[in-house]
């Protein structure tokens, strides 16, 4: 791949829901999208349902790992994962975890606001400097980038479609707030997931 | 022995570990997931020699619940290894298979129960099972060679069959006292 050469502290700030948007806009394959806890995916809610859409309410830094579980039981579907910072603070071993395995069918998208937006914007510990992107390099992922602006976003989402993984793409987001609240029913969201993925057993519709 | 081990593992003739095997290919299970520990060290080279199970090795048991909570989101069925020390690592994440109401079958290999000579694992180990209950898990132990694969094998038909957190604790006692190093 053409490497992008964003770093950490050129890469444009941009908008979350905008940038779910653009993604979600870019799904043509039924690809899952497992979004992480809290304005992550708050915003993934607000781009629009889709059956094979995951909004994980609780237990931080869990996105990616649960991806990882999907994408090995479903190797011919994408899947992304939508991770904020600080919940890949609290599991940044899940990034060797998935060098080690190199799923092909896996892209993690880190959402990096630099804080704790849900709680009231306390600034994380890495929010001095720490390079998410230079550290999943470091772990094994050597395609690791910082999307640059919108449209070097789009292109690299892109390239997680069309190209084997595992991906991962850094995202330096602006202040603003989630656009709305994911309805709060983690069974139904499981159940709805299931039946996107065409892994519930049951023959009933709905 | 030879040498001195100061990490506990079964007996060489001992055939439960493969009774767990057969359990596992048994309930389809293809994912496992695991932070290393002596007393399933036979049982993983099982499931590493075979094609049709995934070994996750985890940097950190959370992950493996995650993992596993993928998985079943995919329609494959999985399992967690890991020792009682992992257990207290792991606790907060077991509201995953909660909330969701999924399946969470984990086979632990008791440290700090009987025997123990680390005073780290005690503390960990003596409570394991009340901290596991105490998370809405349903917990069997097994403290005989011939009670763990019945013993696995409710585990694993109560968590696919019931879609909650169980857990087989296989007790230190039988893992192997006698290895202890000093």
């Amino acid at each position: 791949m053409s490497q992008s050469l964003t770093t950490a502290h050129n890469a444009k700030r941009m908008y979350r829901f905008d940038l779910t948007q653009r993604l979600v806009a870019r799904l043509r394959n039924d690809e899952a999208v497992i979004g992480g806890i809290g304005n992550s995916n708050f915003d993934l809610w607000s781009a629009g349902h889709r059956a094979q859409n995951f909004y994980m309410l609780g237990s931080m830094g869990l996105a990616i790992p649960i991806a990882l579980g999907v994408a090995l039981a479903q190797p011919r579907r994408k899947v992304f994962a939508l991770e904020g910072d600080g919940s890949l603070l609290m599991q940044l071993g899940c990034l060797s975890t998935v060098a080690a395995l190199a799923p092909k069918n896996l892209a993690i998208l880190v959402f990096d606001n630099g804080v704790y937006q849900i709680t009231g914007g306390q600034p994380t510990p890495a929010s001095g400097g720490t390079d998410y992107a230079a550290i999943a390099r470091a772990c094994g992922l050597p395609g690791a980038v910082w999307a640059a602006d919108e449209a070097d976003f789009e292109r690299l989402v892109q390239h997680c479609l069309e190209t084997d993984g595992p991906h991962f793409i850094g995202l330096k987001l602006d202040d603003q707030p989630p656009v709305s609240q994911t309805e709060r029913d983690p069974a139904q969201i499981r159940d709805r997931f299931m039946r996107g993925m065409g892994a519930k057993k049951s023959k009933l519709p709905g | 022995m030879q040498r001195e081990q100061l990490e506990t593992a079964p007996d060489g003739a001992a055939d439960w570990p493969d009774q767990i095997f057969d359990l596992l290919k048994e309930h389809g299970i293809r994912q496992v997931a695991l932070v290393p520990d002596a007393g399933h060290s036979r049982l993983i080279n099982r499931c590493l020699a075979d094609n049709g199970i995934r070994v996750v090795t985890l940097t950190t048991e959370e992950e493996g619940i995650a993992q596993l909570f993928g998985a079943w989101l995919g329609g494959e069925k999985g399992v967690l290894l890991m020792q009682s020390s992992g257990v207290g690592n792991c606790i907060n994440m077991l509201s995953v298979a909660i909330a969701h109401r999924t399946p969470l079958p984990m086979i632990v290999t008791m440290r700090g129960d009987y025997g123990e000579f680390n005073p780290f694992q005690v503390p960990m180990g003596n409570a394991t099972q009340t901290v596991l209950e105490a998370m809405g898990t349903l917990v069997k132990r097994a403290d005989a060679p011939e009670d763990i694969a019945p013993t696995v094998d409710a585990t694993l038909r109560m968590a696919f069959n019931t879609y909650r957190p169980t857990a087989t604790l296989i007790g230190q006692r039988v893992i192997g006292a006698k290895t202890f190093g000093k």
